[in-house]
């Protein structure tokens, strides 16, 4: 076929692009994975009993936000990695952001505690699941983003996957503390943080593979 | 000094015009689309003959390649972006990928390797070097194929090639949507 013919065959087969296609699939995505992930948090591990106690204190209040900034950095920065020749620009320090902020404040609660309280602090309760249920509810958020860039033209492949995944476990991560009962900064700042890395690596490993256009 | 000047004016009046004409076509102009398309083809090739001067036999390919992603792709370009940032961009990524294809291929042709791997692979390989895009269009399935080549050959409209076919006219168009999402994984190798 001649490159004419292919530019004709293209051009009458042109459909009007809606206009905010880009985010019109993001809405769809997240608006699947997050009820999904909520539903696999409500139906494998539970809401905390406590939630409505909880709900009055603001150690759970920084929690939610904590989760939630970084979703919102992770969104701004995978949309713009979605489409070729935009700049990632300020949506990388609003990623680290909330990470430092939550080390600064872990770094800070760990040097006024009592040193034999220190360790209690990191490990909580619940250390041991944590990680994994963070990594486990993003699955459902993992495939939405994904199947969200899929359709868009990523050109950083590595990078968009890893953006993806961190927006997954970011989510997730959101959905994880209406069921976690810790809130001490220095245990967020380490196995929250090690939840939301896992599908972010994922990302930046199966980027390469699953994204290409 | 004015030579630059002169350089990026010209360049300006490009971006300007290419992007008013992309606009018009994202809008469902297809006569508007069809010059952007015609247009960019041409910046197109001589931008990858530039960069692949030892392999002029594949700088079509890459350009009808890059058209075609360029089309699929259409729904990420917002009109306050530079058209030569997006542009840019997808040929950039067609062109490494292309690179990154070639090398692991030439990889798998080492004479190290095992000779049965180069007899299996030295036909495809020369066919690869020269796509048809004809000939891949032929391995579309039916409902793929016969909206674009309705559309296409005869020139068809919508509606004229979903009574020709006994097709619905939302199946004529989703046909020859997938269809074109299909030949570029075609090309890629990815199905």
């Amino acid at each position: 076929m001649k490159t004419d013919e292919l530019i004709s065959l293209l051009a009458t087969s042109a459909q009007p692009v809606p206009a905010h296609a880009v985010g019109r699939r993001f809405a769809i995505a997240l608006g699947v994975g997050l009820p999904a992930a909520t539903v696999l948090m409500l139906v494998t591990l539970g809401l905390r009993p406590d939630l409505a106690d909880a709900a009055s204190a603001l150690a759970f209040w920084m929690k939610l936000a904590f989760a939630a900034c970084l979703a919102l950095a992770g969104l701004v920065a995978t949309e713009r990695l979605s489409r070729p020749g935009v700049q990632v620009g300020f949506a990388w320090v609003g990623m680290a952001a909330p990470v430092l902020a939550l080390w600064l404040a872990a770094a800070t609660a760990l040097l006024g505690a009592a040193p034999e309280q220190r360790l209690v602090l990191v490990l909580g309760d619940t250390w041991a699941h944590c990680p994994f249920n963070i990594a486990m509810l993003s699955v459902p958020l993992f495939a939405a983003t994904f199947w969200c860039m899929k359709d868009l033209a990523p050109t950083r492949l590595a990078l968009a996957g890893a953006s993806s995944g961190l927006l997954a476990g970011a989510l997730s991560a959101l959905v994880y503390a209406l069921h976690c009962p810790e809130s001490a900064a220095p245990f967020l700042g380490v196995w929250y943080v090690l939840g939301i890395a896992i599908p972010t690596l994922a990302g930046a490993l199966l980027g390469p593979r699953i994204l290409r256009w | 000094m004015e030579r630059i000047q002169e350089r990026d004016a010209r360049f300006l009046e490009t971006e300007s015009r290419l992007r008013e004409l992309l606009v018009l076509g994202l809008g469902g102009d297809s006569t508007a689309y069809h010059s952007f398309l015609k247009a960019l083809s041409a910046h197109l090739r001589a931008y990858f003959r530039k960069r692949l001067f030892q392999r002029p036999d594949e700088v079509e390919d890459l350009v009808q390649e890059t058209l075609l992603a360029v089309h699929n792709q259409r729904h990420t370009y917002r009109s306050e972006q530079p058209l030569t940032a997006w542009v840019h961009a997808i040929a950039r990524y067609k062109l490494v990928d292309m690179l990154r294809a070639r090398s692991s291929r030439e990889a798998l042709t080492d004479p190290l390797d095992d000779e049965v791997e180069v007899f299996a692979r030295s036909d495809t390989d020369a066919a690869d070097a020269q796509r048809d895009l004809g000939k891949l269009l032929d391995t579309l399935p039916d409902k793929q194929r016969l909206p674009i080549v309705h559309v296409k050959v005869e020139g068809l409209s919508v509606v004229e090639a979903a009574k020709l076919t006994g097709m619905s006219e939302s199946a004529i168009k989703i046909g020859v949507h997938r269809g074109m999402k299909t030949l570029a994984a075609r090309i890629r190798g990815i199905t």
